[in-house]
Parts: structure tokens; sequence; C-alpha cells
């Protein structure tokens, strides 16, 4: 069982990992605007075509 | 440049024509030559710009999303304040690129189409690099080439779309988001940190019942403490600062407990993991911590949603003033405009300094500062004052003061003054809390001192289980979850708190002082007697169907619409008109006008007018053929469900005071009608004398709400113990409220109440059953039988048990009617 001294060591660093990362995404502002991103995401692929179209019919 | 858009239209049946932009339906008179039509002027122009820019992509993805229908507001603003140099050096930066960046608040965003419009800015007005909606918050964040274009222009792009755009208030500054991310990341680390000790503490209690090597459990304790101490005092720091805090000032608070139970417990635990024996206490102290910054958690980020829409709310006030130099005209911000410049204000704006009329007249709607809604003429050498609205008419105006010069600022100023002296709320679970503590510590000193006679080894483990058992985390979230739902729930009705300290204070009963117009009252003046011959009747609401004034529109409410032909017809001074109806030279007007024009009135209508006139009611003469042919009197209604509200508040234990700027005679009819005490009821009252008597009730120790809806309220507002501003209400008015109501009338009031009513008794609840676990705590820790487990076990079940009852308690609901 003396293996628990090696795993808990990296089983720690491995969740510092993830704090590190939770604290590089917080910082980043990614948490910042939960809802809006949501939406955006339904946008972008439509739009280009979208505005080819649109100019085509205004022509 | 509509031919694309013309198609896109369905050709739909005239009676059931929508709007091409906002889809609302279209009056049938707006319903003329070819398709698309339009609601409103804004809609269209909105409508005209999406579709040059190519961005007809918005209507595709309206249909997409739930689309809700919303009017475009737009109002013409030049925006030329946001190039001033003094609000770039305020709100905007340089970025990296070299590009500036502002954030801008938006009026009109909902849905998903907006999004996608707002973000397109750039195709509108070329220069804009990016532009990002936040939808949660209503902000913009621009970035854009300075030598493109400008600010402004952008700003007139926003607008041209239907999304006007304001400076940013507190609630969308860096600093507020800086503390939000703190708050987020501390929550984050706590909660992981709970995680791993709660494994750790597994292994612990595993290797407490079937046996452990030492080695093994030196190794998780001293695991345990690294990972506690960053947790305690980094995480932990809200609570120990709040709680020093409270010590310092002498204040109850809920933070001074929990840091008792904290340091206590950790103290022990670390103590005991150097020495190797005793038990260790982190895994409950990390979990305690993560569930109270969840709490605390949830109680910020309802706050600030609350405080952003009433930020949204004050910022529609217009900061700009047209500053008229020779012939040329630029907007300034209205603060900086120094006294003796000339300000041209237009039909429908609102007035931005206090000055004397120098050219011009114009009809003004003091309503703002008098609570009155009938408008007041202006003429040459009057003073206005900055927050009345110009209604119709054009002046200029030599200024007298500016910002907080005006009488409308100073009365801000009381108002901010009047509030910062008032005393602090002790909300219940701080109130509790204190008691609390005391209660641990006398209870804690006492098992120290029986166990050091009966077991002196483990005496300080047993009061350090004391500490940690009853540290009131359960306590400590009760209140705020409880008061984070009902908040919530009251926005959903449109009753805005802005703490829940004072859905605490409505809960109990107290004086409810009401200013009448507009609140108890429709605040529109209704027709309310006709003396005459009705066949006049329909010619009058011919004449009237033309003119804006506020009696036309309720000539226009009270009776039914006709097609009689009208000619030659005039527009008279102070609200008169005259026009040719069927044949008959129609003149509707003052007392005043009439007599000028007829030469006399007969007895028997100057008795009326008087009699009228002493009733507090606006008399209107209809004439005809020179002689005068009715009499009509217009008054303010109360509103249709004022009394049963009233009664329900009785009912409730609620008293009522009256408080407003109309005459005796109104007040004292409205109060007997309402069965408020006459006695109560006072009338002429100016916004200084409205504090002054709530200032009286207050020292009095009557717990005051007031309730009103005009800057006259304001400051009265400020002193009482809860101010509501009704909707409808002035802008200036919201920031010396507590709690407002997006809807009008009296229902959201008694909504208000009832909703706090049950908020409390739903706090208590949570208050009772964490106390119930507490208590079997101290029951356990005084006999020296709490082992840590049971503990760790205990608070989260206590914890649990409060959070599900909080959030299933029915405090915001909106009852049948």
């Amino acid at each position: 069982m003396s293996i628990i001294f090696l795993i808990l060591p990296i089983t720690l660093l491995l969740s510092l990992g993830a704090v590190a990362a939770f604290w590089w995404a917080t910082g980043g502002g990614q948490f910042d605007d939960l809802k809006t991103p949501a939406v955006r995401a339904l946008h972008d692929p439509i739009s280009p075509s979208q505005v080819r179209r649109a100019k085509r019919s205004q022509s | 440049m509509t031919n694309g858009a013309a198609r896109r239209v369905p050709e739909a049946a005239p009676e059931a024509v929508s709007c091409a932009h906002c889809s609302l339906p279209v009056a049938p008179a707006d319903v003329t030559g070819s398709a698309p039509f339009f609601c409103c002027a804004g809609c269209r122009s909105v409508y005209e710009i999406v579709h040059a820019a190519g961005l007809t992509g918005y209507y595709a993805h309206q249909e997409q999303g739930r689309a809700v229908a919303a009017r475009a507001a737009t109002a013409g603003r030049k925006y030329q304040e946001l190039d001033d140099a003094s609000f770039q050096a305020q709100h905007c930066r340089i970025e990296a690129s070299g590009d500036q960046a502002v954030e801008l608040l938006l009026e009109g965003v909902h849905c998903s189409a907006c999004v996608w419009l707002v973000e397109r800015v750039g195709r509108v007005v070329p220069g804009v690099t990016s532009s990002r909606l936040d939808l949660s918050r209503n902000v913009v964040a621009l970035t854009w080439d300075g030598a493109r274009t400008q600010l402004s222009a952008i700003a007139r792009g926003l607008e041209s779309l239907g999304y006007p755009a304001h400076a940013v208030g507190e609630s969308a500054t860096a600093l507020t988001r800086a503390r939000d991310r703190d708050l987020l990341l501390r929550l984050g680390c706590a909660g992981a940190a709970a995680g791993n000790v709660m494994l750790m503490a597994f292994a612990l209690y595993s290797g407490a019942f079937s046996g452990m090597e030492a080695s093994y459990q030196a190794l998780f304790r001293w695991a345990s403490l690294a990972i506690a101490t960053p947790t305690v005092f980094w995480a932990g720091a809200v609570f120990l600062r709040g709680g020093w805090a409270a010590l310092r000032t002498r204040t109850p608070h809920m933070d001074l407990p929990v840091s008792v139970g904290i340091l206590a417990g950790y103290a022990g635990g670390a103590i005991n993991t150097v020495t190797g024996r005793g038990e260790i206490y982190f895994d409950s102290l990390c979990t305690l911590i993560f569930l109270l910054l969840v709490g605390r958690y949830l109680q910020h980020s309802h706050h600030r949603r609350s405080s952003s829409q009433s930020e949204l709310l004050l910022a529609l006030a217009p900061q700009t003033a047209h500053l008229s130099e020779g012939n040329a005209e630029r907007d300034v911000p209205a603060g900086s405009v120094e006294p003796r410049a000339t300000v041209r204000v237009g039909a429908g704006e609102r007035i931005p300094v206090d000055g004397v009329v120098t050219r011009g007249s114009a009809s003004i709607d003091t309503s703002l500062l008098s609570g009155e809604p009938m408008p007041v003429e202006a003429q040459v050498s009057d003073r206005v004052y900055a927050g009345t609205t110009c209604q119709s008419g054009e002046i200029w105006l030599r200024v007298e003061s500016a910002g907080t010069e005006t009488r409308l600022g100073r009365l801000m100023a009381t108002v901010e003054t009047t509030q910062r002296r008032r005393a602090p709320i002790v909300r219940l679970a701080d109130r509790v809390a204190g008691h609390f503590v005391v209660g641990i510590l006398v209870v804690a000193a006492l098992t120290l001192g029986t166990w050091l006679h009966l077991d002196p080894a483990h005496a300080v483990d047993h009061m350090v289980a004391l500490l940690v058992v009853t540290c009131p985390c359960a306590l400590g979230m009760a209140t705020p979850l409880a008061v984070s739902v009902a908040l919530g729930r009251a926005a959903k009705l449109g009753v805005l708190f802005k703490g829940g300290e004072f859905m605490e204070e409505l809960a109990k009963p107290g004086l409810i002082v009401f200013d009448k117009t507009g609140t108890l009252t429709l605040g529109q003046p209704e027709l309310v007697a006709w003396l005459g011959d009705v066949a006049w009747q329909a010619p009058l609401r011919a004449v009237e169907a033309q003119s804006g004034h506020p009696l036309a529109r309720s000539i226009q409410r009270a009776f039914p619409a006709n097609d009689l032909p009208i000619e030659a017809l005039q527009e008279l001074p102070r609200g008169g008109i005259t026009a040719k109806v069927a044949g008959e030279q129609l003149l509707v007007g003052s007392p005043a006008l009439v007599a000028e024009r007829l030469g006399r009135l007969p007895g028997w209508a100057e008795k009326l007018v008087q009699t009228h006139a002493d009733a507090g009611r606006t008399p209107v003469l209809v004439a005809a053929g020179g002689a005068v042919r009715a009499v009509a009197a217009f008054g303010d209604t109360i509103r249709p469900e004022a009394r049963a509200s009233l009664q329900r508040l009785a009912q409730l234990g609620f008293r009522f005071h009256i408080l407003s700027g109309d005459h005796q005679s109104v007040v004292d009819r409205v109060a007997l009608e309402l069965g408020v005490p006459i006695d109560d009821a006072r009338g002429g009252q100016t916004p200084e004398a409205k504090l002054e008597r709530v200032a009286a009730l207050r020292r009095e120790k009557q717990r005051v709400i007031m309730v009103g809806d005009g800057v006259n309220d304001a400051a009265a507002m400020a002193a009482a113990t809860v101010g509501i501003a009704v909707h409808g209400g002035a802008e200036t008015c919201l920031r010396a409220a507590d709690v407002f109501a997006t809807r009008g009338g009296l229902a959201p009031i008694l909504e208000a109440v009832e909703g706090s009513r049950r908020t409390l008794a739903a706090i208590r609840r949570g208050i009772v059953i964490s106390l119930t676990y507490n208590l079997a705590g101290v029951a356990l820790a005084v006999l020296g039988v709490l082992s840590p487990l049971v503990a760790a076990v205990m608070m989260p079940l206590s914890s649990i048990s409060v959070v599900s009852l909080a959030l299933r308690a029915k405090t915001f609901e909106r009852e049948e009617t």
C-alpha cells in the first residue's frame, strides 16, 4: 500500500492542474457572460451565405 | 432600396397586418399603399437601414427564435456628448491594436436576433472593428478605429438599428466584474478543496473503523492540512474579514459565528495534525466554506442583476443639452452648460437645465417635479426647471443653473444625504447570529470548564467539536437562498427589490404613505362630469380627435369615435381649439379663453365652473353659435383596483396616510372614497413638506413605507423605512426607491407585501431548522459523544434540508385574478 505515498501527491497535482485551468478560464472572462455565447453559436454558420443572398436580392 | 424587402413580407389581409419590423399589429389607418407596413416611423427607419446594410438575416433569426415583439425605440439623438473629451477619458480606453474601446448600455436588446444585429453594427458604421453584446447585462463592448469613425456615429448607428445607447453605470464597470470573478474563483477553489479533503476523510474514517497504519494516517492528515490552509485563509477570507468587521463595529453579523467556528476548527485540527492525536475537522471546514460561498455567490449575482436592471431605467434620462451659439448648435453634456448660455429645447424633449425662456413658447409637463399631470404653458420670461418635459412647441432658454445646481439636482442631493443618514436595517439572520454567537461562546466555556474537571485531556477537543458543529452553515445559507429565490421570482412579476432587507421590512405591518396622483389615482385626467346637451358630444369628439392635449385624449377615451367632417381647425393658445363641424363653429377651451372670445359667460356656466374648480376638477367649456353649450369637468380618477388592494393591505395590519401635491379638496375626496382617515390625508404638500412629515413619523418609531412616483416624493422615499416607486415614475425617483414596480397600479405593492411576508416566513423556517440541528449538535458535543464523522454528516444534511426548503418555498406567485 506504500504506493499511496506516490499516488496521493500525483492526485493532488492533477487537482491543482484543474484548479489552475479554472483560474485561467475565470481570469479570461469565460464565465462573465453565460447567456450570449449560447445564442451566438447559432448565428455564425449561416451569416456569410445570408449576406450573399441578401445582397443578391437587393441588386 | 426596399425592393427585396417587399418580397419578403407576406401579403396579409388588410384587417390583420403586422409590422414588417416588430410584428406588432399595424393600425388600419397606417395600411396605405403597398407592403411592407409598419406600426410606427421608428420601425420603418430601422427596417430600411437593416435592408440597406444587407442585414436581413436579422428577420430570419427573429423567426427562428422566440421573437419578442417590441417596437423599435428611436429618439433621434445626436450623441455628441459621447465624443466629449471628459466622457472619453472616463469611459474609453485604448486597445493594444491602437483601436479605442468602450462599453455601452443598450436599450431594447432582448433576443438572439438582437445579438446578431448588434454584432454587425460595423456594416452600418464603417470603422467599428468589433462589437460584442452581453445579453444578460444589456451591455455591448465596442472597439473602433478612431481615425475612421467617432463614437457618436456608432451610437447613432446603434440607435438607427433600434437600440439607443447609454453610458454604462456602476453595475457594468470593470471593478464589479473583477469582484464577480474573484468570488467565483474562491467558490471554485473551495469546491475543489472540499472534494479532495472529503476523499481523504473517507479514507481516514474507514481507517478509524478498520484500523490503519500510523504512517498512512499521518499522510492523509498532513495532506488535508495542506489543502485546508489556503481554503480557510484565502477562500474563507470573505467570512473572516466580515467577522472581524462585525467585531470591530460591534454590529451583529452572520460572519462572526461562522468565523469563530472556522478558526476554532482549523486551530484544533492543525494542532492535532502536528501532535498526531485527536480529531481533524478539515473536511467539515472545507465543505462549510464551499457551501457558504455558494450562498454568497447567489446573493451577489441576484443583487447585481436587480441593480443592473434599475440602472437601465436610470440611464434613460437624457444627459444632453442643445447648446445654441449664434446660428450653430451642438450637443453637450447637460451638466457642463455654463450659466447665461442659450439652450434650445424641442418638442418631446426633457429640459436639461434650470432657466428662463427667452424665445418661443411651449406646453410643459411638470409632473416630474410637481406630481401633477396637467401641462403648464411657458411663455417668454417664464422660469422652467430641469427634469420637466417640453410637450409641444419649442423654446430657447437662458441658462441659470445646470447639473447639480438645478432644483432637481439639489433635490437629488437631499435624497442622497437622507439616504446616507438612514440607519441600516439589521437583518433577521444577523440579529439571530448576534445572540447565537454569545450563546455559543457561553456554552463552549461551560463545556471546557466542565470537561477540565472530568477529563482534562479531552476538554479542548470537546470544545472545538462544539464550535465546529455549531458553526451556522445552514443559518448562513438559509437567508441568502430564500431571499435570492424570492428576488428572482419577484422580478419576474415586475417587482424589483434593491435588497433582501427591504423584503424583511415590508413583511411587518406598518404605515403606508401614498402620494395620491399616479399611485392611488390613474394620474391622467378623465371626464367626470358633463352638463349640457349630449348632442354636442359627437362634434366635440371629432374636433378633439385632432389634438394631442391630455384633455383631448381623455375626451377621445370618453366618447365613441365618429367621422363628422371638420373644417378650418385651429389650435388656440392655452390648450383651446376651434373648428367648423357640421356647419357649426365649435369653440372648446378653458373658461378664461371662452369668456375672452364670447365676451362673458352665462351665470349658470360661471357657477358650474366655480363648483368644479373648488372641487379640484378642471372645467372645460364647449361653445357654439356664440353661446356656451356644455360644461365638461375633468378629474383624476381613482384606480379601479385601489379599493380592493387597500382593503387587503388593511387586513394585513397596515394603516394609510396620503401626502399629495394636489388640492386638499381633491385629496379629501380620494381619502373618503378609499376609507383613509381624513386627518391623515394632506394636500398641497411640497417635496420638502413630504420629507418633513415622513421624518416626523419615523421619529415616532413607526415603520413608514412611502409609495410614490415622482421626484417630489424622492426625498420622502429616502427618509422612509422602505421607499416604493410605482411604474411610470420618474427615473430620478427610482434612485431613491428601495423597491420598484415595473407594472402600474397598486397590485404590485400588494404582491410585494404578501410575497415579502411569505419570504420572511421561509427565512424563519430555515433558521428554526438550522438551529434545531445546531442544538442537537450542541447536546452531543457537551456530552462529549460527538465524533467528527457525525459532525461531517450532520452539517451537509442540515444544509440540504434548508436549501431544499428555501427553493421550494412559495414566495412570489401571481394570484388568480
